[in-house]
């Protein structure tokens, strides 16, 4: 039974400069991230390893999901820099999206704003750490690695 | 008697700010297809409303434009895959009208894009990707858009010319399309200029000249069973081909970035039931809502080789007169993209071609036809072959 507004979990809602979802099985991920960690879910069930987490395994259907946490060096695959940005982004802006390929799973996110433009270069080696923005939101950012 | 065909198409024209209501809108591009089907409204045994959510507060759509066009007691539904809604419509239209349920179905496609401004905009076309991974982060089309141009530039030596020569070429038929949103000229210097708009950043490496034009417009497509399409029209245009496929919204679970999945799957379902290669394919439309996606329908369609694609445009291929003419309306760039109105827009002007009514955008004497019209970044995709 859904439980009342007061009581809901929504520690979601502290993801990103702007987050659109308040609440998910997974919400212990901002607690980890509070603590420094970018975590995925690998099932305990088949072993299925995804970033993101997620509550749910579409392979065996099992109900049980263990955190890993992402670690090491990832290959830049590609990025873009904006300098327009959606409605409520406007004061980030420039800043650019990015994906790391981690091999067994990749991340979607920003690059690190005091990396100079010129000094991204697609197949650099960057690696992933938590950052807390100006609005005291949380999210995660790429660095050279 | 099991071929389905289209026996009628309209499209309002595309324009910024349209001086009426959604309903209103989508009866421009109803009336049109009525017409030019030359049936009534009690010819028609259901309709299929197609459009992006949120961008007028219209809830459920379906049955106020059901009523507006005079097709109520009819069955009516919305569908919705983003900018490939109108095409969804047409796969559903075909399946009603194949199992036998309906002989006519009228799919109308619509977009208000400016009940709201260019960056809230942004923020809902941003939202049709992954918003709990994704868009906190401030994603947007064009951005997602461009980390595919910046793969497709590294490997395969595509440039920010190539691209710009298919916004020069999109721009060539908008001035000749009257019913296109832009329609002024766009030059191959305008991108060296930095003074120009056109070459202004908005997501690197992609400028304001990659990025097609919103618009406000609506379009109809009227599909019928084979005795309907052949008692109604002289010149019915039947579907030979169809192809649909989706892929992971988070760019995270995808593999391929210097293509569209679905762009490659959806082709290859809708040349097998047409029993027909890229080679067969005498006009196209494809869904160049940035420069690079038109480059990157070039490849995944087989009209060029994977990192040929730059050859194609650099040699005027796809211009009219060339092998295998491209958007020669204008294309998402210049025509404009009114969400839900594009795919219908894209068949609409296939049909033309195929009837030899295109005007001075006709192509010589073509007798198969395809559109290519995707939802979301590459998220989703429909592969339409029409033939005479």
């Amino acid at each position: 039974m859904a439980k009342k507004e007061k009581d809901m979990d929504i520690r979601f809602g502290k993801f990103g400069t702007v987050s659109f979802t308040s609440t998910t099985k997974i919400n212990d991920f901002i607690d980890r991230l509070e603590q420094g960690k970018i975590s995925g879910s690998k099932c305990k069930g088949c072993g299925k390893v995804c970033f993101p987490p997620q509550a749910d395994c579409n392979n065996c259907f099992g109900k049980d999901m263990e955190w890993f946490d992402v670690s090491g060096k990832g290959m830049l695959l590609t990025y873009s820099r904006l300098e327009y940005a959606p409605v409520g982004f406007e004061n980030d802006l420039p800043y650019s999206i990015a994906l790391l390929d981690f091999g067994d799973y990749k991340v979607f996110g920003r690059i690190s704003s005091d990396i100079p433009e010129d000094e991204i270069k697609v197949g650099m080696s960057m690696k992933v750490v938590t950052n807390r923005l100006p609005n005291g939101q949380l999210n995660y950012v790429f660095q050279k690695a | 008697m099991d071929k389905v065909g289209i026996i009628g198409v309209g499209q309002s024209a595309f324009v910024r700010g349209y001086p009426g209501s959604i309903r209103e809108l989508a009866f421009e591009g109803f009336k049109e297809a009525i017409q030019d089907a030359g049936i009534t409204t009690k010819d028609i045994g259901a309709s299929i409303i197609c459009s992006a959510p949120e961008y007028d507060k219209q809830r459920s759509p379906a049955g106020v434009f059901a009523e507006y066009m005079g097709l109520i007691p009819q069955p009516t539904f919305y569908v919705e895959t983003l900018c490939s809604s109108s095409s969804t419509g047409v796969r559903l239209a075909y399946s009603l009208i194949k199992s036998g349920i309906h002989e006519m179905v009228a799919v109308i496609g619509f977009q208000k894009m400016s009940e709201i401004s260019s960056a809230e905009s942004q923020e809902r076309m941003g939202r049709g990707a992954d918003i709990q991974w994704e868009s906190p982060f401030g994603t947007m089309m064009p951005a997602y858009y461009a980390m595919y141009a910046r793969v497709h530039m590294a490997k395969y030596g595509t440039t920010s010319e190539d691209l710009s020569l298919i916004r020069v070429k999109a721009a060539t038929y908008g001035q000749i399309n009257e019913k296109a949103v832009y329609r002024k000229p766009v030059t191959f210097e305008m991108f060296s200029d930095p003074a120009n708009p056109m070459s202004g950043p908005v997501a690197s490496p992609l400028r304001v000249g990659d990025c097609c034009a919103n618009a406000d417009g609506s379009s109809c497509v009227i599909v019928a069973n084979e005795e309907k399409a052949k008692a109604f029209s002289k010149k019915p245009v039947w579907i030979m081909g169809l192809g649909a496929a989706s892929t992971a919204v988070n760019m995270a679970g995808r593999d391929l970035f210097t293509g569209l999945t679905v762009g490659i799957e959806a082709g290859q379902q809708a040349y097998k039931m047409a029993g027909v290669g890229p080679k067969d394919i005498d006009v196209a439309e494809v869904h160049d809502c940035f420069t690079i996606a038109e480059m990157m329908a070039y490849e995944n369609l087989g009209f060029a080789k994977p990192g040929e694609g730059r050859d194609l445009i650099r040699s005027k291929e796809t211009y009219k007169e060339g092998s295998i003419p491209v958007n020669v309306d204008g294309g998402l760039l210049s025509k404009g993209h009114p969400i839900g109105a594009t795919g219908g827009s894209q068949i609409r002007t296939i049909v033309l071609q195929l009837r030899g009514e295109a005007g001075p955008m006709q192509v010589k004497d073509p007798e198969i036809g395809l559109v290519h019209n995707i939802g979301g970044v590459g998220l989703y995709g429909n592969v339409t072959i029409l033939g005479r």
